[in-house]
């Protein structure tokens, strides 16, 4: 099913630039759309430290990175921003000047008039393990997600990892699979303990194996996996039969699709000018991280300054027909009935 | 001031000058030391600054903390000698220090 959403701003990236964009493009009348690849909000900050304080936010000496995000979720609140998570945006298309059909993983299409790429160090995506060669394996016998649980019935399934997700698919997977096997490379483990004490249950009633060590290597043919090789803990070597693999190993961002935008790159980043921090093509800027022009500091505090001078430029393009006048929110009542105070 | 050695998994080492009090992962930074990409900054977040101590300096080096341990999990070839080089702080105590890069980070 495709559903196609018109908005005048799609925003790629939901982290802290990403939701200040909101508030900047808000004040201006420019309702926005988000797209991200994860299952929250706050990107780097929700995902990789939440709980680290961050020293450098302006008249905030010390604020956690998760609480900042909480912060900036309730400042634009007024703006009712439409979030689409669990989606990484795959394709933009230039449909006008400027205008863009921006189409999604989850099949969602839009019809936007400027595309505002805030998707700092790129996407995050599932680890791959390192184990050589594993790539071939990973259509067929490698899976880093679980869509269809029912896959796995009758299947000798290995699952390696230590987490939540590694923890919590073992549960899931021990009744449907033929035989399972949990690998993790030591004997403690991040997940929950309810979900560790559940597992060693199932091991002591001998319903699934579990070993202590880390796979090598994989055996099999034409993508059809066989077996996995593993060190054990002691140095063993260890061969597991298995149909298939689920390796847990955590995200890490990967720059994907944007590289085929067809937009200009150095280095994995995106030029460009400073007046508005707008790409090589007209109507898609690049705000926070992702960006780069000469003088650029990958800060948060330089992504928000910059995510009000695209706002003003997007204006242009969303309005061609208005005229901006400069307000502050302070004395403002246009601004301020916008924010919901006057 | 300290002096700390990195090894590539290539053999290639190189010797920089270390101020104490930074850590290991910074020196590398600041001394664009490849094989070092700390993808969050150093706040034990990722598992991108991955090194093995050499031998001699694990004991004096120490182990890591378990926050530290949960992080290795998501390491490349990950051994009995592996930490991550932004949780090791340089002192004098360390001078001549020896740390290897893996193969790859992640």
């Amino acid at each position: 099913m495709t559903e196609t959403i018109k908005t005048d701003c799609l925003i790629i990236g939901a982290g802290p630039v990403g939701l200040f964009a909101v508030f900047e493009l808000g004040l201006l009348d420019i309702k926005a759309h988000l797209v991200d690849i994860l299952d929250k909000v706050g990107g780097q900050c929700a995902e990789l430290y939440p709980e680290k304080p961050i020293y450098d936010i302006p008249a905030l000496p010390k604020v956690t990175a998760q609480a900042l995000i909480d912060q900036l979720m309730e400042q634009i609140k007024p703006f009712n921003p439409t979030f689409h998570l669990n989606e990484m945006v795959e394709s933009i298309e230039k449909i006008g000047e400027p205008a863009f059909r921006v189409k999604t993983n989850g099949g969602k299409t839009f019809e936007t008039k400027v595309v505002v790429i805030a998707a700092g160090g790129g996407s995050f995506q599932p680890k791959r393990p390192p184990i050589p060669g594993i790539e071939a394996y990973e259509k067929q016998s490698v899976h880093y997600s679980v869509r269809k649980m029912d896959e796995f019935t009758g299947k000798r399934v290995l699952i390696v990892g230590g987490g939540d997700s590694a923890l919590d698919w073992t549960l899931n997977l021990v009744p449907l699979a033929s035989r399972l096997t949990l690998l993790h490379r030591r004997d403690a483990f991040r997940a929950a303990p309810d979900s560790v004490n559940k597992m060693r249950a199932l091991v002591a009633e001998k319903k699934m194996d579990f070993v202590l060590g880390q796979a090598t290597s994989v055996e099999g043919e034409n993508g059809v996996m066989r077996a996995v090789n593993v060190k054990t803990e002691k140095g063993e070597a260890v061969r597991i039969e298995a149909d298939a693999m689920l390796p847990f190993f955590g995200l890490t961002m990967k720059l994907g699709p944007i590289a085929d935008w067809g937009l200009n790159l150095h280095e994995e980043l995106v030029p460009v000018e400073t007046a508005a921090y707008e790409t090589s093509e007209p109507g898609i800027f690049a705000i926070g991280d992702i960006n780069t022009y000469p003088g650029k500091l990958k800060l948060i505090l330089s992504g928000f300054h910059e995510a009000a001078l695209m706002s003003r430029k997007a204006s242009h393009y969303v309005f061609p027909d208005k005229k901006l006048v400069f307000q502050y929110t302070t004395s403002s009542t246009s601004l301020q009935k916008k924010l919901g105070v006057a | 001031m300290p002096k700390i050695t990195y090894i590539e998994h290539t053999g290639t080492a190189r010797t920089v000058d270390a101020d104490n009090g930074a850590t290991v992962m910074e020196t590398a930074i600041k001394n664009n030391i490849p094989g070092i990409e700390a993808e969050c900054g150093g706040a034990c977040a990722c598992a991108t600054c991955h090194v093995y101590v050499d031998e001699a300096w694990r004991a004096k080096v120490g182990e890591p903390s378990p926050m530290e341990e949960d992080m290795l999990d998501f390491g490349f070839d990950v051994r009995e000698n592996s930490r991550l080089s932004c949780q090791i702080v340089v002192s004098d105590e360390l001078d001549g220090l020896v740390v290897t890069t893996p193969e790859r980070q992640a």
